[in-house]
This record gives C-alpha cells, structure tokens and sequence, in this order.
C-alpha cells in the first residue's frame, strides 16, 4: 500500500470514529459496529467483518483507535484462535454463526486439544467421536483447558478413525460447552491462579454441521489452530487490554469484562516476563546504578527488542501473500527466552524483595507473580523443545527423528504409563 | 584437606534421609507450609529428642554434639531435600553461630544448651528495609541507655522466634566500625513483628520493629563475628540448596522416565537425555564446591570467607537452573499446584536472594581473590 493510500485510509477512519465513538454506548453495541465497519479486524475480508487491509496496518489502526481514546476489539484469547481456524477452514454457517459474536466478545472460547496423554504428541489424542444416529457423540478427557470453566464453544481435536495411522484418524468440531456431557473442573496452578481445566467428556453431542473441514482433516485444522497461537505469543497487543481507562458506560463494561470473562489471563502478561517494568524498576530501587545489573537490563532490552522486529518482519512477508508457516515457533520460542531473563533481571531488579509476595511484594505482587509465572512460557502451546523440532524440521530441513508412531493404525501405537 | 566422608557421616546421613523420607513426605510439608507459623513445635522438638539436630554443630561444652560445620552440612542437605518445615536454619546456623562467636562465657552456658535441645527457637536480624545482606548498612541502633532502635527485615522465622540476636550500630558510626550484636526476647515490649508474605511458603520470613527495646549486648567483636557467621550461613545454605535441587533432578529424571509421547518414553529424545546430563553435570559441580567449603570451614582455613561465597553463587545458580528444567520436563504437570515441583522451585527462587545474589557473591570472591 502506498503512503498516500495509507494516509488516505486513516483520513476515513478518523472521520468514521469522529461520527461514531461515543463512551456512553454498551461495549457490545460498540463493537458491533466496529463488525459491521469493518474496522474492527481490518485485516479480515471485507464479507467477514474486514476491510481486506494488509496486516502490518492493523498497528496503525490500532494506534488511531488510541489516540482518540476509543475502545478497539480484544484481540486476545482463546476466541480469536477460534476466528483465525474458522476463517480458514470452516464454513460459511461456521462463520456466520461465530465470527460476529466473538467480536463483540459475548461468546468465550476454549482450546480442547490436550490430553493426559497426549500433549506434546497432540496427535496421539484418544478423546473418540462417533457418529450415532445424526450425531457425534463425544467421549474421552481433555486436560489444560484454559477458560473451559467459562467458555461457551470449544475447539475440539477428537479421533473419529483408530484403524488408520494417528494424524488421519482425527477430527476437528466446534463442542457446545454448555451441555450436559461436558464437565469442567478448574486445576490450580503452581502461581496459584485455575484459569486451566480437567475436561470431562460423556456423551457430549456435536450437530454434524458443526464439524470443520472433512473426516480425517482434524490434524490439519489443528496446525492452523496452533501456528496462530504461537504467533500471538509474541503478539504485542497486551492480553485483555481495554485500551485507556476513561469514564463512562462502555469503560466499565470493559473493565468488568476484564474481571470476569479474561479473568483467565490476567496472570498472561507476567507470564511473558513483564519487560515493560523493569526499567521502572530498576530506576525505583536503584539497581539502575549497578554496572552488573545495567549490563543484565540491557541484554534483555536487546533480546526483547529483536524478537519484536523479528515478528514484524514475518508479518511483512505475509503481507506479501505467504501464509502463516511455522516461523511462528521462532517467535514462541524468542517469547520463552525473553521470559526466562526477564525474570532473572527482575530477580535481580528486585534484590531482597525478590522473596516477597502478595501485598508485601513489589508492585503489589506483581513481580513475584511473574517469578512463578514465566515456567508456563516455555510450556503453553507448544514447548521449546518441540519449537525446536518444527524449526530444525520443517524450517531449516534437517532430518527428522525416526518415529515409530506414525507408520501403523493408532490402535497399535504404544501408550502412556503415567499421565 | 580432608575431602570426602567417612563411613559414619555417611551413616549419618542414611539415618536423616530415612527420617525425612518418614517424616517430612510433601504431603506433610504441604500441611506444615499452610499453617501460620510454617512448622509445628511438636515436630521440631521430636526431630531433636530423636536426632540431635539442632545440637549436631554446637561446642559440648554448651551441650551440643561439638561436631563440623561438615556434619551440619549434612543435615542441611537432607532438609533441603525433603524441604523441611522448621525454624533449624535460623536457629541452629543463624543465632547458634552468632552467640558461639560474639557471646560471653556465661551468656553460651546459658543460651546454648537450650538452642541445642531445641527449646529455644532463635534467629538472627541483621538486614534492614533496603535489603543489603553485607553488615555494612546496618543502621538500627543501640542507643546508650542500652535500647534498639530501628527496623529489620527479611528476618527468618522472626515472627516466632523466641530469642532474637540483633545487629546494631552505635548511634553517629559508620561502615563496619561500631557494630555490635544483642539479645531480645521475642515477646519483648516496643517490638513489633509482622509476618511477610513470601514466594516459598516452607519459610517464613517476618520484619521486625525495634522501638526503644530494651537489649542484652553481647560482648564480642561484632563486625568479626558477623564475617564467620555469614560465611557459615552460606555454606549451610549452598548445601541445603544442592539438596534441594538434587531431589528436583532426581524426581525429574524418574518423571520422563515413565512418561510416554509419540510412541516412545520421553527420556529417549536426545534433547531429554542431554538436560538431563546438563543437570547432573550442574548439580555435582554446586555439591563439590558446598562440600570443599564446608571442609575448608572445619580446617579453619582462612580463605573460608571467598570459599563461602564461591559455594553460594554456584549452588544458587545451579539450583534455579534445575528448578526451571524440572518443571520443562515434567510439561504441563509441572506447572501445576498438585505436582511438587513448585515447591522446590520457589525455594530456590528465594534461596537465590536469601543471603544475597550470586553477583553479590560473585564479586566478594573476586575482591578476595584479585591478589
Ligand atoms: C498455562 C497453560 C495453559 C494451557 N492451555 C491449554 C489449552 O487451553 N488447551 C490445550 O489443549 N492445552 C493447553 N495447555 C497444554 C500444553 O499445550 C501442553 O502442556 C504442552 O503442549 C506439553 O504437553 P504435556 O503437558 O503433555 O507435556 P509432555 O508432552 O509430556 O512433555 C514433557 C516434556 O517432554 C518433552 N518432549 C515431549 N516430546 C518431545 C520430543 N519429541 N522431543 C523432545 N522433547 C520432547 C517436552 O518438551 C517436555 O519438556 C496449556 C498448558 C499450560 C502450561
């Protein structure tokens, strides 16, 4: 797009949020018309909601949003993997029926791919659908669930063949969350918080309708699922962000959004290692001075920094057509990294408060939150060490393990003794 | 040096893991960390009738066992394996060590005993709000009439300590020139104790206020004594930490070793094997420097100060470092509360500071080594 163009966009913009913004109008309603513009997923096409710009304009869009102070879409969660996989794979019903309402942020969604045994090996899931009558009826356990406690849908990776080898057994559906076969017990994690699940699984009923693509397909969607939640963990959009506080109406109903359906992942942000506060903090305790701290704040800036403009430039080469490939485990992977010294340079921001939690600890806690938060970074969504082998693999070629597993029915493949 | 142990610290240690493995399972840990005080009296004082533990490094002469730093080593490093839940560290390495070193005749035979049954829970205050862990900082202060003044934090079990040894300054001096070392009762009036939130709830630490409390001095140097306490206190610490992540490597290992994905155990992938070689490889390292130092302690070898700090910074890094792999291979489990990982993951994220940083470290071995 030339500047000129550009230019001219933003022009149309200002003069659209001049016209409509207006603080007192319900949250819901305002995104509403943000669906209907199109303005508030510029990047999608312009028959689903977009306005068919190119990606790299969705930030200066963004940006127009806030300098006039007006709320944009929550580009966050679980949803927006649900509107990225449907987008692409499913069909028109599919997108008629979901898109808009996850816009607006009325429905929330859930991820149910893992298993007790099966995570890494998200092909190895042994949930089974089978069609009786004129239904998928659903059995088996899901585990990790982020949001299943609150979601209204789920995306479900389910084995609807054990007969063939383990990636063309499997199918993709969207699971009405809210029926009776479908049990979801929060699971405490070690920084305290339950925002993941146990998700139990009897004879929950799938409408055929609500399958997305084929038979055998699951493996597929799925992979489109996950490059999209590998690329948003170096997403530089906060999780759950409502823009600026101001007053009225449509600030409140944020807000209290915040605190119930992205109630989740209000610990996101400290699991991706909070950079934003360490030169804050190195100023306030005056690790600042410290020549050994200095040098530490600095090689995370640098790490953190790169790892931003790496993600850019993907962005860019998509903007010239290319799809979402795996490269987005480069920017998963720089994501765990940045995370991991983050938290050592808070650590060492910190000094003796470092120990100190809750009320008592620095920032009212926030920074112990990201001490025993940042584990989830290398594990959630992939763990580095299966970045590393979609990168050696199926980025730079190099040979793949040899497996044993992929090459026989499932039904032959050996399982898990512990899960 | 005598580097290595004999045949009856070994079966020392056999008796404590044994005893921990009985007494101190996760789930009891779990029961003692969710109490208000972190640990019961009824388990301490049996973990002394039965085993001697808070006596192990304190002089016969004051009714200890008169054994080396080394045989306290040893106790650490099994608690710090089986985590357990007692004020042991802040009374039996802190004000312990601190009374030996700085107190008067009198004031040992009439302290020490009672530490070294047990009976006395006691610890030693001697960082402030700015969380400076060299002495030199120190601003409470002992006022003429024998009062203290001024607050310390990051105090171990300080809220349910019995016996509090203070370090204090008089009032106008600088640096390590007038300091000096006193006695308080827990419940003593003008002090107020509040309990502070931690990251590793098996230990609590607490912030004391000192407002015109009345003390006993303890006549010893006390910039001298504060020098071989901290060094002690570091060595302890770097062994119950090498413990600590021992049994994380250990429990990790055993985890992917029953853990199937892609058809195959995930202790055959290579990358499994070679983190777990990583962690064997940082974990003997910190045991070797922890047990040199402890070694050197007891020899009375005058680098023990600088070997003290090399211990430290080691064990804390390689602590952290195994934590961090611990809970990567365990996957998602790891990351939740039910799984034990975390435990030992937050204490060595607390123990890396308790002490002071391993820059910190790292940087008082340098200044005793540079020449
Ligand atoms: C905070 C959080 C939120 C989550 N939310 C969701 C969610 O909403 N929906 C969902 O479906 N899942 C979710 N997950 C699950 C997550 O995707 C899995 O935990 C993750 O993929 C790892 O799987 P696992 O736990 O079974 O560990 P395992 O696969 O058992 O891995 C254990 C260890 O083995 C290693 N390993 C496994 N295979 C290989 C290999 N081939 N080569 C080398 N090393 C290997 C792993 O890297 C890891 O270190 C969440 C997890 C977390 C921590």
């Amino acid at each position: 797009m030339t500047d000129f163009r550009e230019q001219e966009t933003l022009e149309e913009l200002r003069g659209w949020l001049a016209d409509n913004w207006d603080p007192e109008r319900g949250l819901v309603e305002w995104r509403s018309m943000l669906a209907d513009s199109g303005w508030g997923m510029p990047h999608w096409p312009r028959e689903w909601y977009g306005r068919d710009l190119p990606v790299g304009f969705t930030p200066l869009v963004d940006a127009e949003f806030d300098r006039f102070g007006a709320l944009q879409v929550t580009r966050s969660g679980i949803r927006m993997l649900a509107a990225a996989t449907i987008l692409e794979h499913g069909s028109d019903l599919h997108r008629q029926k979901f898109l808009r309402r996850i816009i607006t942020g009325e429905d929330v969604w859930c991820q149910l791919f893992s298993e007790p045994g099966s995570g890494s090996d998200l092909a190895g899931a042994t949930t089974r659908a089978v069609m009786v009558g004129n239904k998928w009826v659903v059995n088996g356990q899901k585990v990790w669930t982020t949001s299943a406690h609150k979601a209204h849908w789920g995306l479900l990776l389910a084995r609807t063949d054990i007969d063939v080898p383990k990636h063309s057994g499997l199918s993709y559906f969207i699971l009405d969350m809210q029926q009776p076969g479908v049990e979801a017990h929060p699971l405490r994690q070690m920084n305290g918080h339950a925002s993941f699940n146990q998700v139990f699984l009897t004879d929950a009923e799938v409408l055929p309708e609500f399958q997305v693509a084929a038979n055998g397909e699951g493996w597929n969607v799925a992979t489109t699922t996950l490059m999209h939640e590998r690329r948003a963990a170096d997403s530089l959009r906060s999780w759950g962000s409502a823009g600026q506080p101001g007053t009225g109406r449509i600030y409140e109903e944020a807000q209290e959004e915040i605190r119930t359906a992205m109630a989740p992942y209000s610990w996101y942000p400290q699991r991706a290692g909070r950079v934003d506060l360490v030169m804050p903090r190195a100023h306030e305790t005056g690790a600042i001075r410290d020549p050994v701290i200095r040098q530490e704040i600095a090689r995370l800036l640098i790490m953190h920094k790169s790892a931003e403009w790496t993600a850019m430039r993907a962005r860019t080469s998509q903007q010239r057509g290319r799809p979402q490939g795996p490269e987005g485990s480069l920017g998963k992977l720089a994501s765990s990294n940045v995370a991991r010294l983050a938290a050592r340079v808070h650590t060492m921001v910190s000094g003796a408060d470092a120990m100190l939690a809750g009320p008592d600890g620095p920032c009212d806690g926030t920074i112990a939150e990201i001490l025993v938060s940042f584990p989830a970074a290398s594990i959630a969504g992939g763990t580095d060490e299966i970045q590393k082998n979609i990168i050696s693999e199926r980025v730079l070629g190099m040979p793949k393990e040899t497996r044993f597993d992929t090459d026989r029915p499932f039904r032959d493949i050996p399982r898990n003794t512990v899960s | 040096m005598k580097f290595g142990f004999s045949e009856e610290q070994e079966a020392f240690r056999d008796v404590l893991r044994r005893y921990f493995e009985d007494r101190s399972p996760t789930t009891e840990v779990r029961r003692l960390m969710a109490t208000d005080q972190g640990w019961e009296r009824e388990g301490w004082n049996r973990m002394n009738s039965e085993l001697g533990l808070a006596a192990i490094a304190v002089p016969e002469a004051y009714g200890g066992q008169g054994f080396g730093l080394a045989e306290q080593c040893i106790a650490l490093e099994e608690m710090g394996r089986a985590l357990v839940c007692s004020p042991y560290f802040a009374t039996a390495v802190l004000a312990a060590s601190a009374i030996e070193l700085a107190g008067s005749e009198q004031q040992k035979q009439t302290l020490l005993p009672n530490i070294a049954s047990g009976e006395t829970v006691a610890t030693l205050a001697f960082c402030e709000d700015d969380g400076r862990w060299d002495i030199e900082g120190v601003a409470l202060e002992a006022r003429g009439d024998g009062t203290l003044h001024g607050t310390k934090s990051y105090v171990l079990d300080g809220q349910a300590a019995d016996l509090v040894v203070v370090l204090a300054r008089t009032p106008g001096t600088t640096g390590t020139d007038g300091l000096s070392l006193h006695l308080v009762r827990g419940d003593a009036p003008g002090l107020e104790r509040r309990a502070l939130q931690s990251i590793d709830e098996t230990r609590r630490i607490a912030r004391l206020v000192f407002d015109g409390v009345e003390a006993e001095p303890l006549p010893g140097a006390a910039a001298a004594a504060m020098e071989q306490v901290l060094a002690r206190a570091a060595i302890c610490l770097a062994n119950e930490m090498v413990g600590g992540a021992e049994r994380l490597r250990a429990d990790a290992l055993d985890y992917v070793g029953m853990r199937m994905q892609f058809g195959r155990s995930i202790a055959s992938f290579q990358v499994t094997k070679h983190k777990a070689a990583d962690m064997l490889l940082d974990v003997e390292l910190a045991r070797s420097a922890a047990y040199y130092a402890a070694a050197a302690h007891d020899e009375a070898d005058d680098g023990v100060v600088a070997l003290a700090s090399l211990a430290k910074a080691g064990a804390g890094e390689a602590y952290v470092q195994t934590a961090i792999h611990a809970v990567q291979m365990h996957g998602g489990i790891g990351f939740t509360w039910d799984n034990d990982t975390h435990l030992w993951f937050k204490r060595a994220k607390v123990s890396e500071v308790f002490l002071g940083s391993s820059a910190e470290h790292r940087e008082r071995l340098v200044a005793h080594w540079q020449d």
